[in-house]
């Protein structure tokens, strides 16, 4: 047979790998070219200059890369502060991390109840999580913000039972913004928790409660380790998309509580400041790149440490 | 009454979350529905049940255009994504590791490592220079813009149906003197073919419900649902935008509820 020669066992390797990277090569050119070449492009126009109207102009300049946080005095032209980005970066990160908090409190009992279910039952409970998860992003948008506006559903109930004589004002402000992504994100909390706590055994609790271990100390020592896996990939995949909000911060907090997402799409838009567009959108990405690698490396540490 | 077992899944106070999670989830959606049926004038006024924002939605030439469209986007574009992504799994799931693997394996992810809003944007700044030039305005844009992160959501199913498939039989095909496309079509294939399925719906789906990367590509007069439904909602809520959401709500509805039946047959 003529690959017990070693070296038409190299030829044999090589053709494989022409093979299979031919096979990847139809995907891989798709993305390459609508994804990683216009991401480099964004790059390249955050070191241009802005173009008078819209767009930039060649030459190379760190305006973009400053603006993002310093402006100009109005008055002595020095360096100040771009507080008005500042507040809409801060705002992002605090809503972002308010929503993993929210989805956190109301998604790990839910987890935890569906996982507790009798095994053929689970599968329906499952089901009324991922329904929502596979709907219109934008039209949970909107059924939310049925029940939260002036003149929704909420105040309606709230006016008709006599608990408030004015309809209270929330959408367009942070809370609003807060409820959505919340509604919007929950799925993505209670998906991997429950599969955590599903592969959790039981008997564990036993043993710790044999030993005469408190509901809290069990609960502290032997099941909240096993689970934590669950709620650090739960928060990531809510966290994420929550710090790139777009469609449920314009439909929630409008101009008021604009986010990242939003003050990027200000600067291609009206602010006609495309070099600080392009700063901000790398910078949302290298945050978000950031956090998953620092997921990857301390889930793969995780693995390897146990075996 | 006997005393209770101690029970240790028992958590005081989760099943009460749980039961106000599902309502928090599921009374908003309802709401929106009932809105939808509303047969008043005004939004939100409850007169009576009546179809007739919805015939008045079915009646309205810019929404069947936008509907036509969406359909004729998500159908192009998961085709094509499940497409390369079935020959990008096939390449990467089977037998040894190929030099530059993980290479591969980060390009095809990488729509879904970049915010949607940014991937948007800079899609926009190249597609806006090539319409320019190519004086073509059409639906392709969106089409090749939707395939782009199709791709990596098909690729998931797949793989893993990949992943669980033993290459025995491939093996018994090649050494029975099948050329290797044969055993492809007549042996791979067959195997495959639930998780090409799914592959397929879930970038249906994904491309149906899209908004932000469709509004920031399409030229200028051009609609999908979600972006007709979005430049509507600037003006005001009114029950047509309850009757046209709810549409979409039964459409991913029964997507969903499909490809769970398809799933649950095939095992």
């Amino acid at each position: 047979m003529p690959h017990d020669a070693p070296a038409s066992e190299n030829a044999l390797i090589r053709e494989e790998t022409r093979r299979r990277w031919s096979l990847a090569l139809p995907a891989l050119t798709v993305i390459t070219l609508l994804s990683i070449v216009p991401l480099a492009v964004m790059v390249a126009y955050s070191f241009m200059q802005a173009g008078q109207y819209a767009g930039v102009e060649p030459g190379f300049s760190l305006d973009g890369w400053q603006a993002v946080f310093f402006e100009r005095d109005f008055f002595d032209d020095s360096l100040i502060p771009a507080t008005a980005h500042l507040t809409i970066l801060g705002r992002s990160i605090a809503l972002a991390l308010a929503t993993t908090a929210l989805t956190f409190v109301f998604g790990i009992p839910t987890a935890w109840f569906i996982a507790t279910r009798p095994p053929s039952s689970r599968g329906f409970w499952m089901f009324l999580i991922t329904v929502p998860f596979w709907t219109n992003l934008l039209v949970r948008t909107i059924a939310i913000q049925e029940v939260i506006r002036a003149d929704g559903t909420l105040n309606r109930v709230l006016l008709a039972t006599g608990i408030i004589d004015e309809p209270l004002q929330m959408m367009f402000t942070n809370g609003a913004v807060l409820v959505g992504m919340a509604y919007v994100y929950l799925p993505l909390m209670v998906l991997p928790v429950y599969a955590a706590i599903e592969k959790f055994d039981f008997r564990l609790s036993e043993a710790a409660y044999d030993l005469y271990a408190s509901r809290l100390y069990c609960l502290r020592r032997v099941v909240l380790p096993l689970m934590w896996p669950g709620i650090v990939a739960g928060s990531i995949l809510v966290f994420i998309p929550a710090l790139g909000a777009y469609v449920t911060p314009r439909l929630m907090g409008g101009g008021r509580a604009m986010m990242w997402g939003n003050l990027i799409d200000l600067q291609f838009g009206q602010g006609r400041n495309w070099p600080l567009g392009a700063a901000l959108s790398i910078t949302l990405t290298l945050v978000v790149l950031g956090a998953l690698i620092w997921y990857a490396r301390r889930t793969a540490k995780k693995d390897h440490a146990n075996g | 009454m006997a005393e209770k077992r101690f029970d240790v899944t028992h958590v005081p106070g989760a099943a009460l979350i749980a039961g106000v999670t599902f309502l928090a989830l599921y009374v908003p959606v309802l709401i929106l529905v009932v809105n939808a049926f509303n047969g008043g004038d005004m939004a939100g006024q409850w007169e009576g049940a009546s179809l007739r924002w919805f015939a008045a939605a079915l009646d309205n030439t810019a929404f069947r255009n936008a509907a036509l469209n969406s359909l004729i986007v998500a159908v192009s574009a998961a085709t094509v994504a499940t497409g390369l992504a079935t020959m990008a799994a096939l390449a990467v799931s089977r037998g040894r590791p190929v030099k530059g693997q993980g290479g591969i394996f980060i390009i095809l992810n990488q729509p879904l490592l970049v915010p949607e809003i940014v991937f948007a944007i800079a899609l926009m700044i190249v597609l806006a220079r090539l319409k320019q030039v190519t004086g073509y305005q059409g639906l392709g844009y969106v089409i090749a813009a939707h395939t782009t992160f199709c791709i990596p959501f098909a690729f998931l199913p797949i793989r893993a149906r990949l992943a669980g498939m033993d290459l025995t039989l491939e093996t018994a095909s090649m050494d029975l003197y099948a050329s290797r496309f044969y055993t492809f079509r007549r042996v791979t294939l067959p195997l495959l073919l639930p998780g090409i399925l799914a592959g397929f719906m879930l970038a249906f789906v994904i491309s149906l419900d899209n908004v932000v990367v469709s509004s920031f590509v399409k030229s200028p007069g051009q609609e999908t649902l979600p972006t007709y439904l979005m430049s509507e909602l600037r003006r005001n809520l009114t029950s047509e935008i309850y009757a046209i959401s709810a549409l979409l709500l039964f459409a991913s509805i029964s997507i969903v509820a499909a490809s769970w039946v398809v799933t649950r047959t095939k095992e």
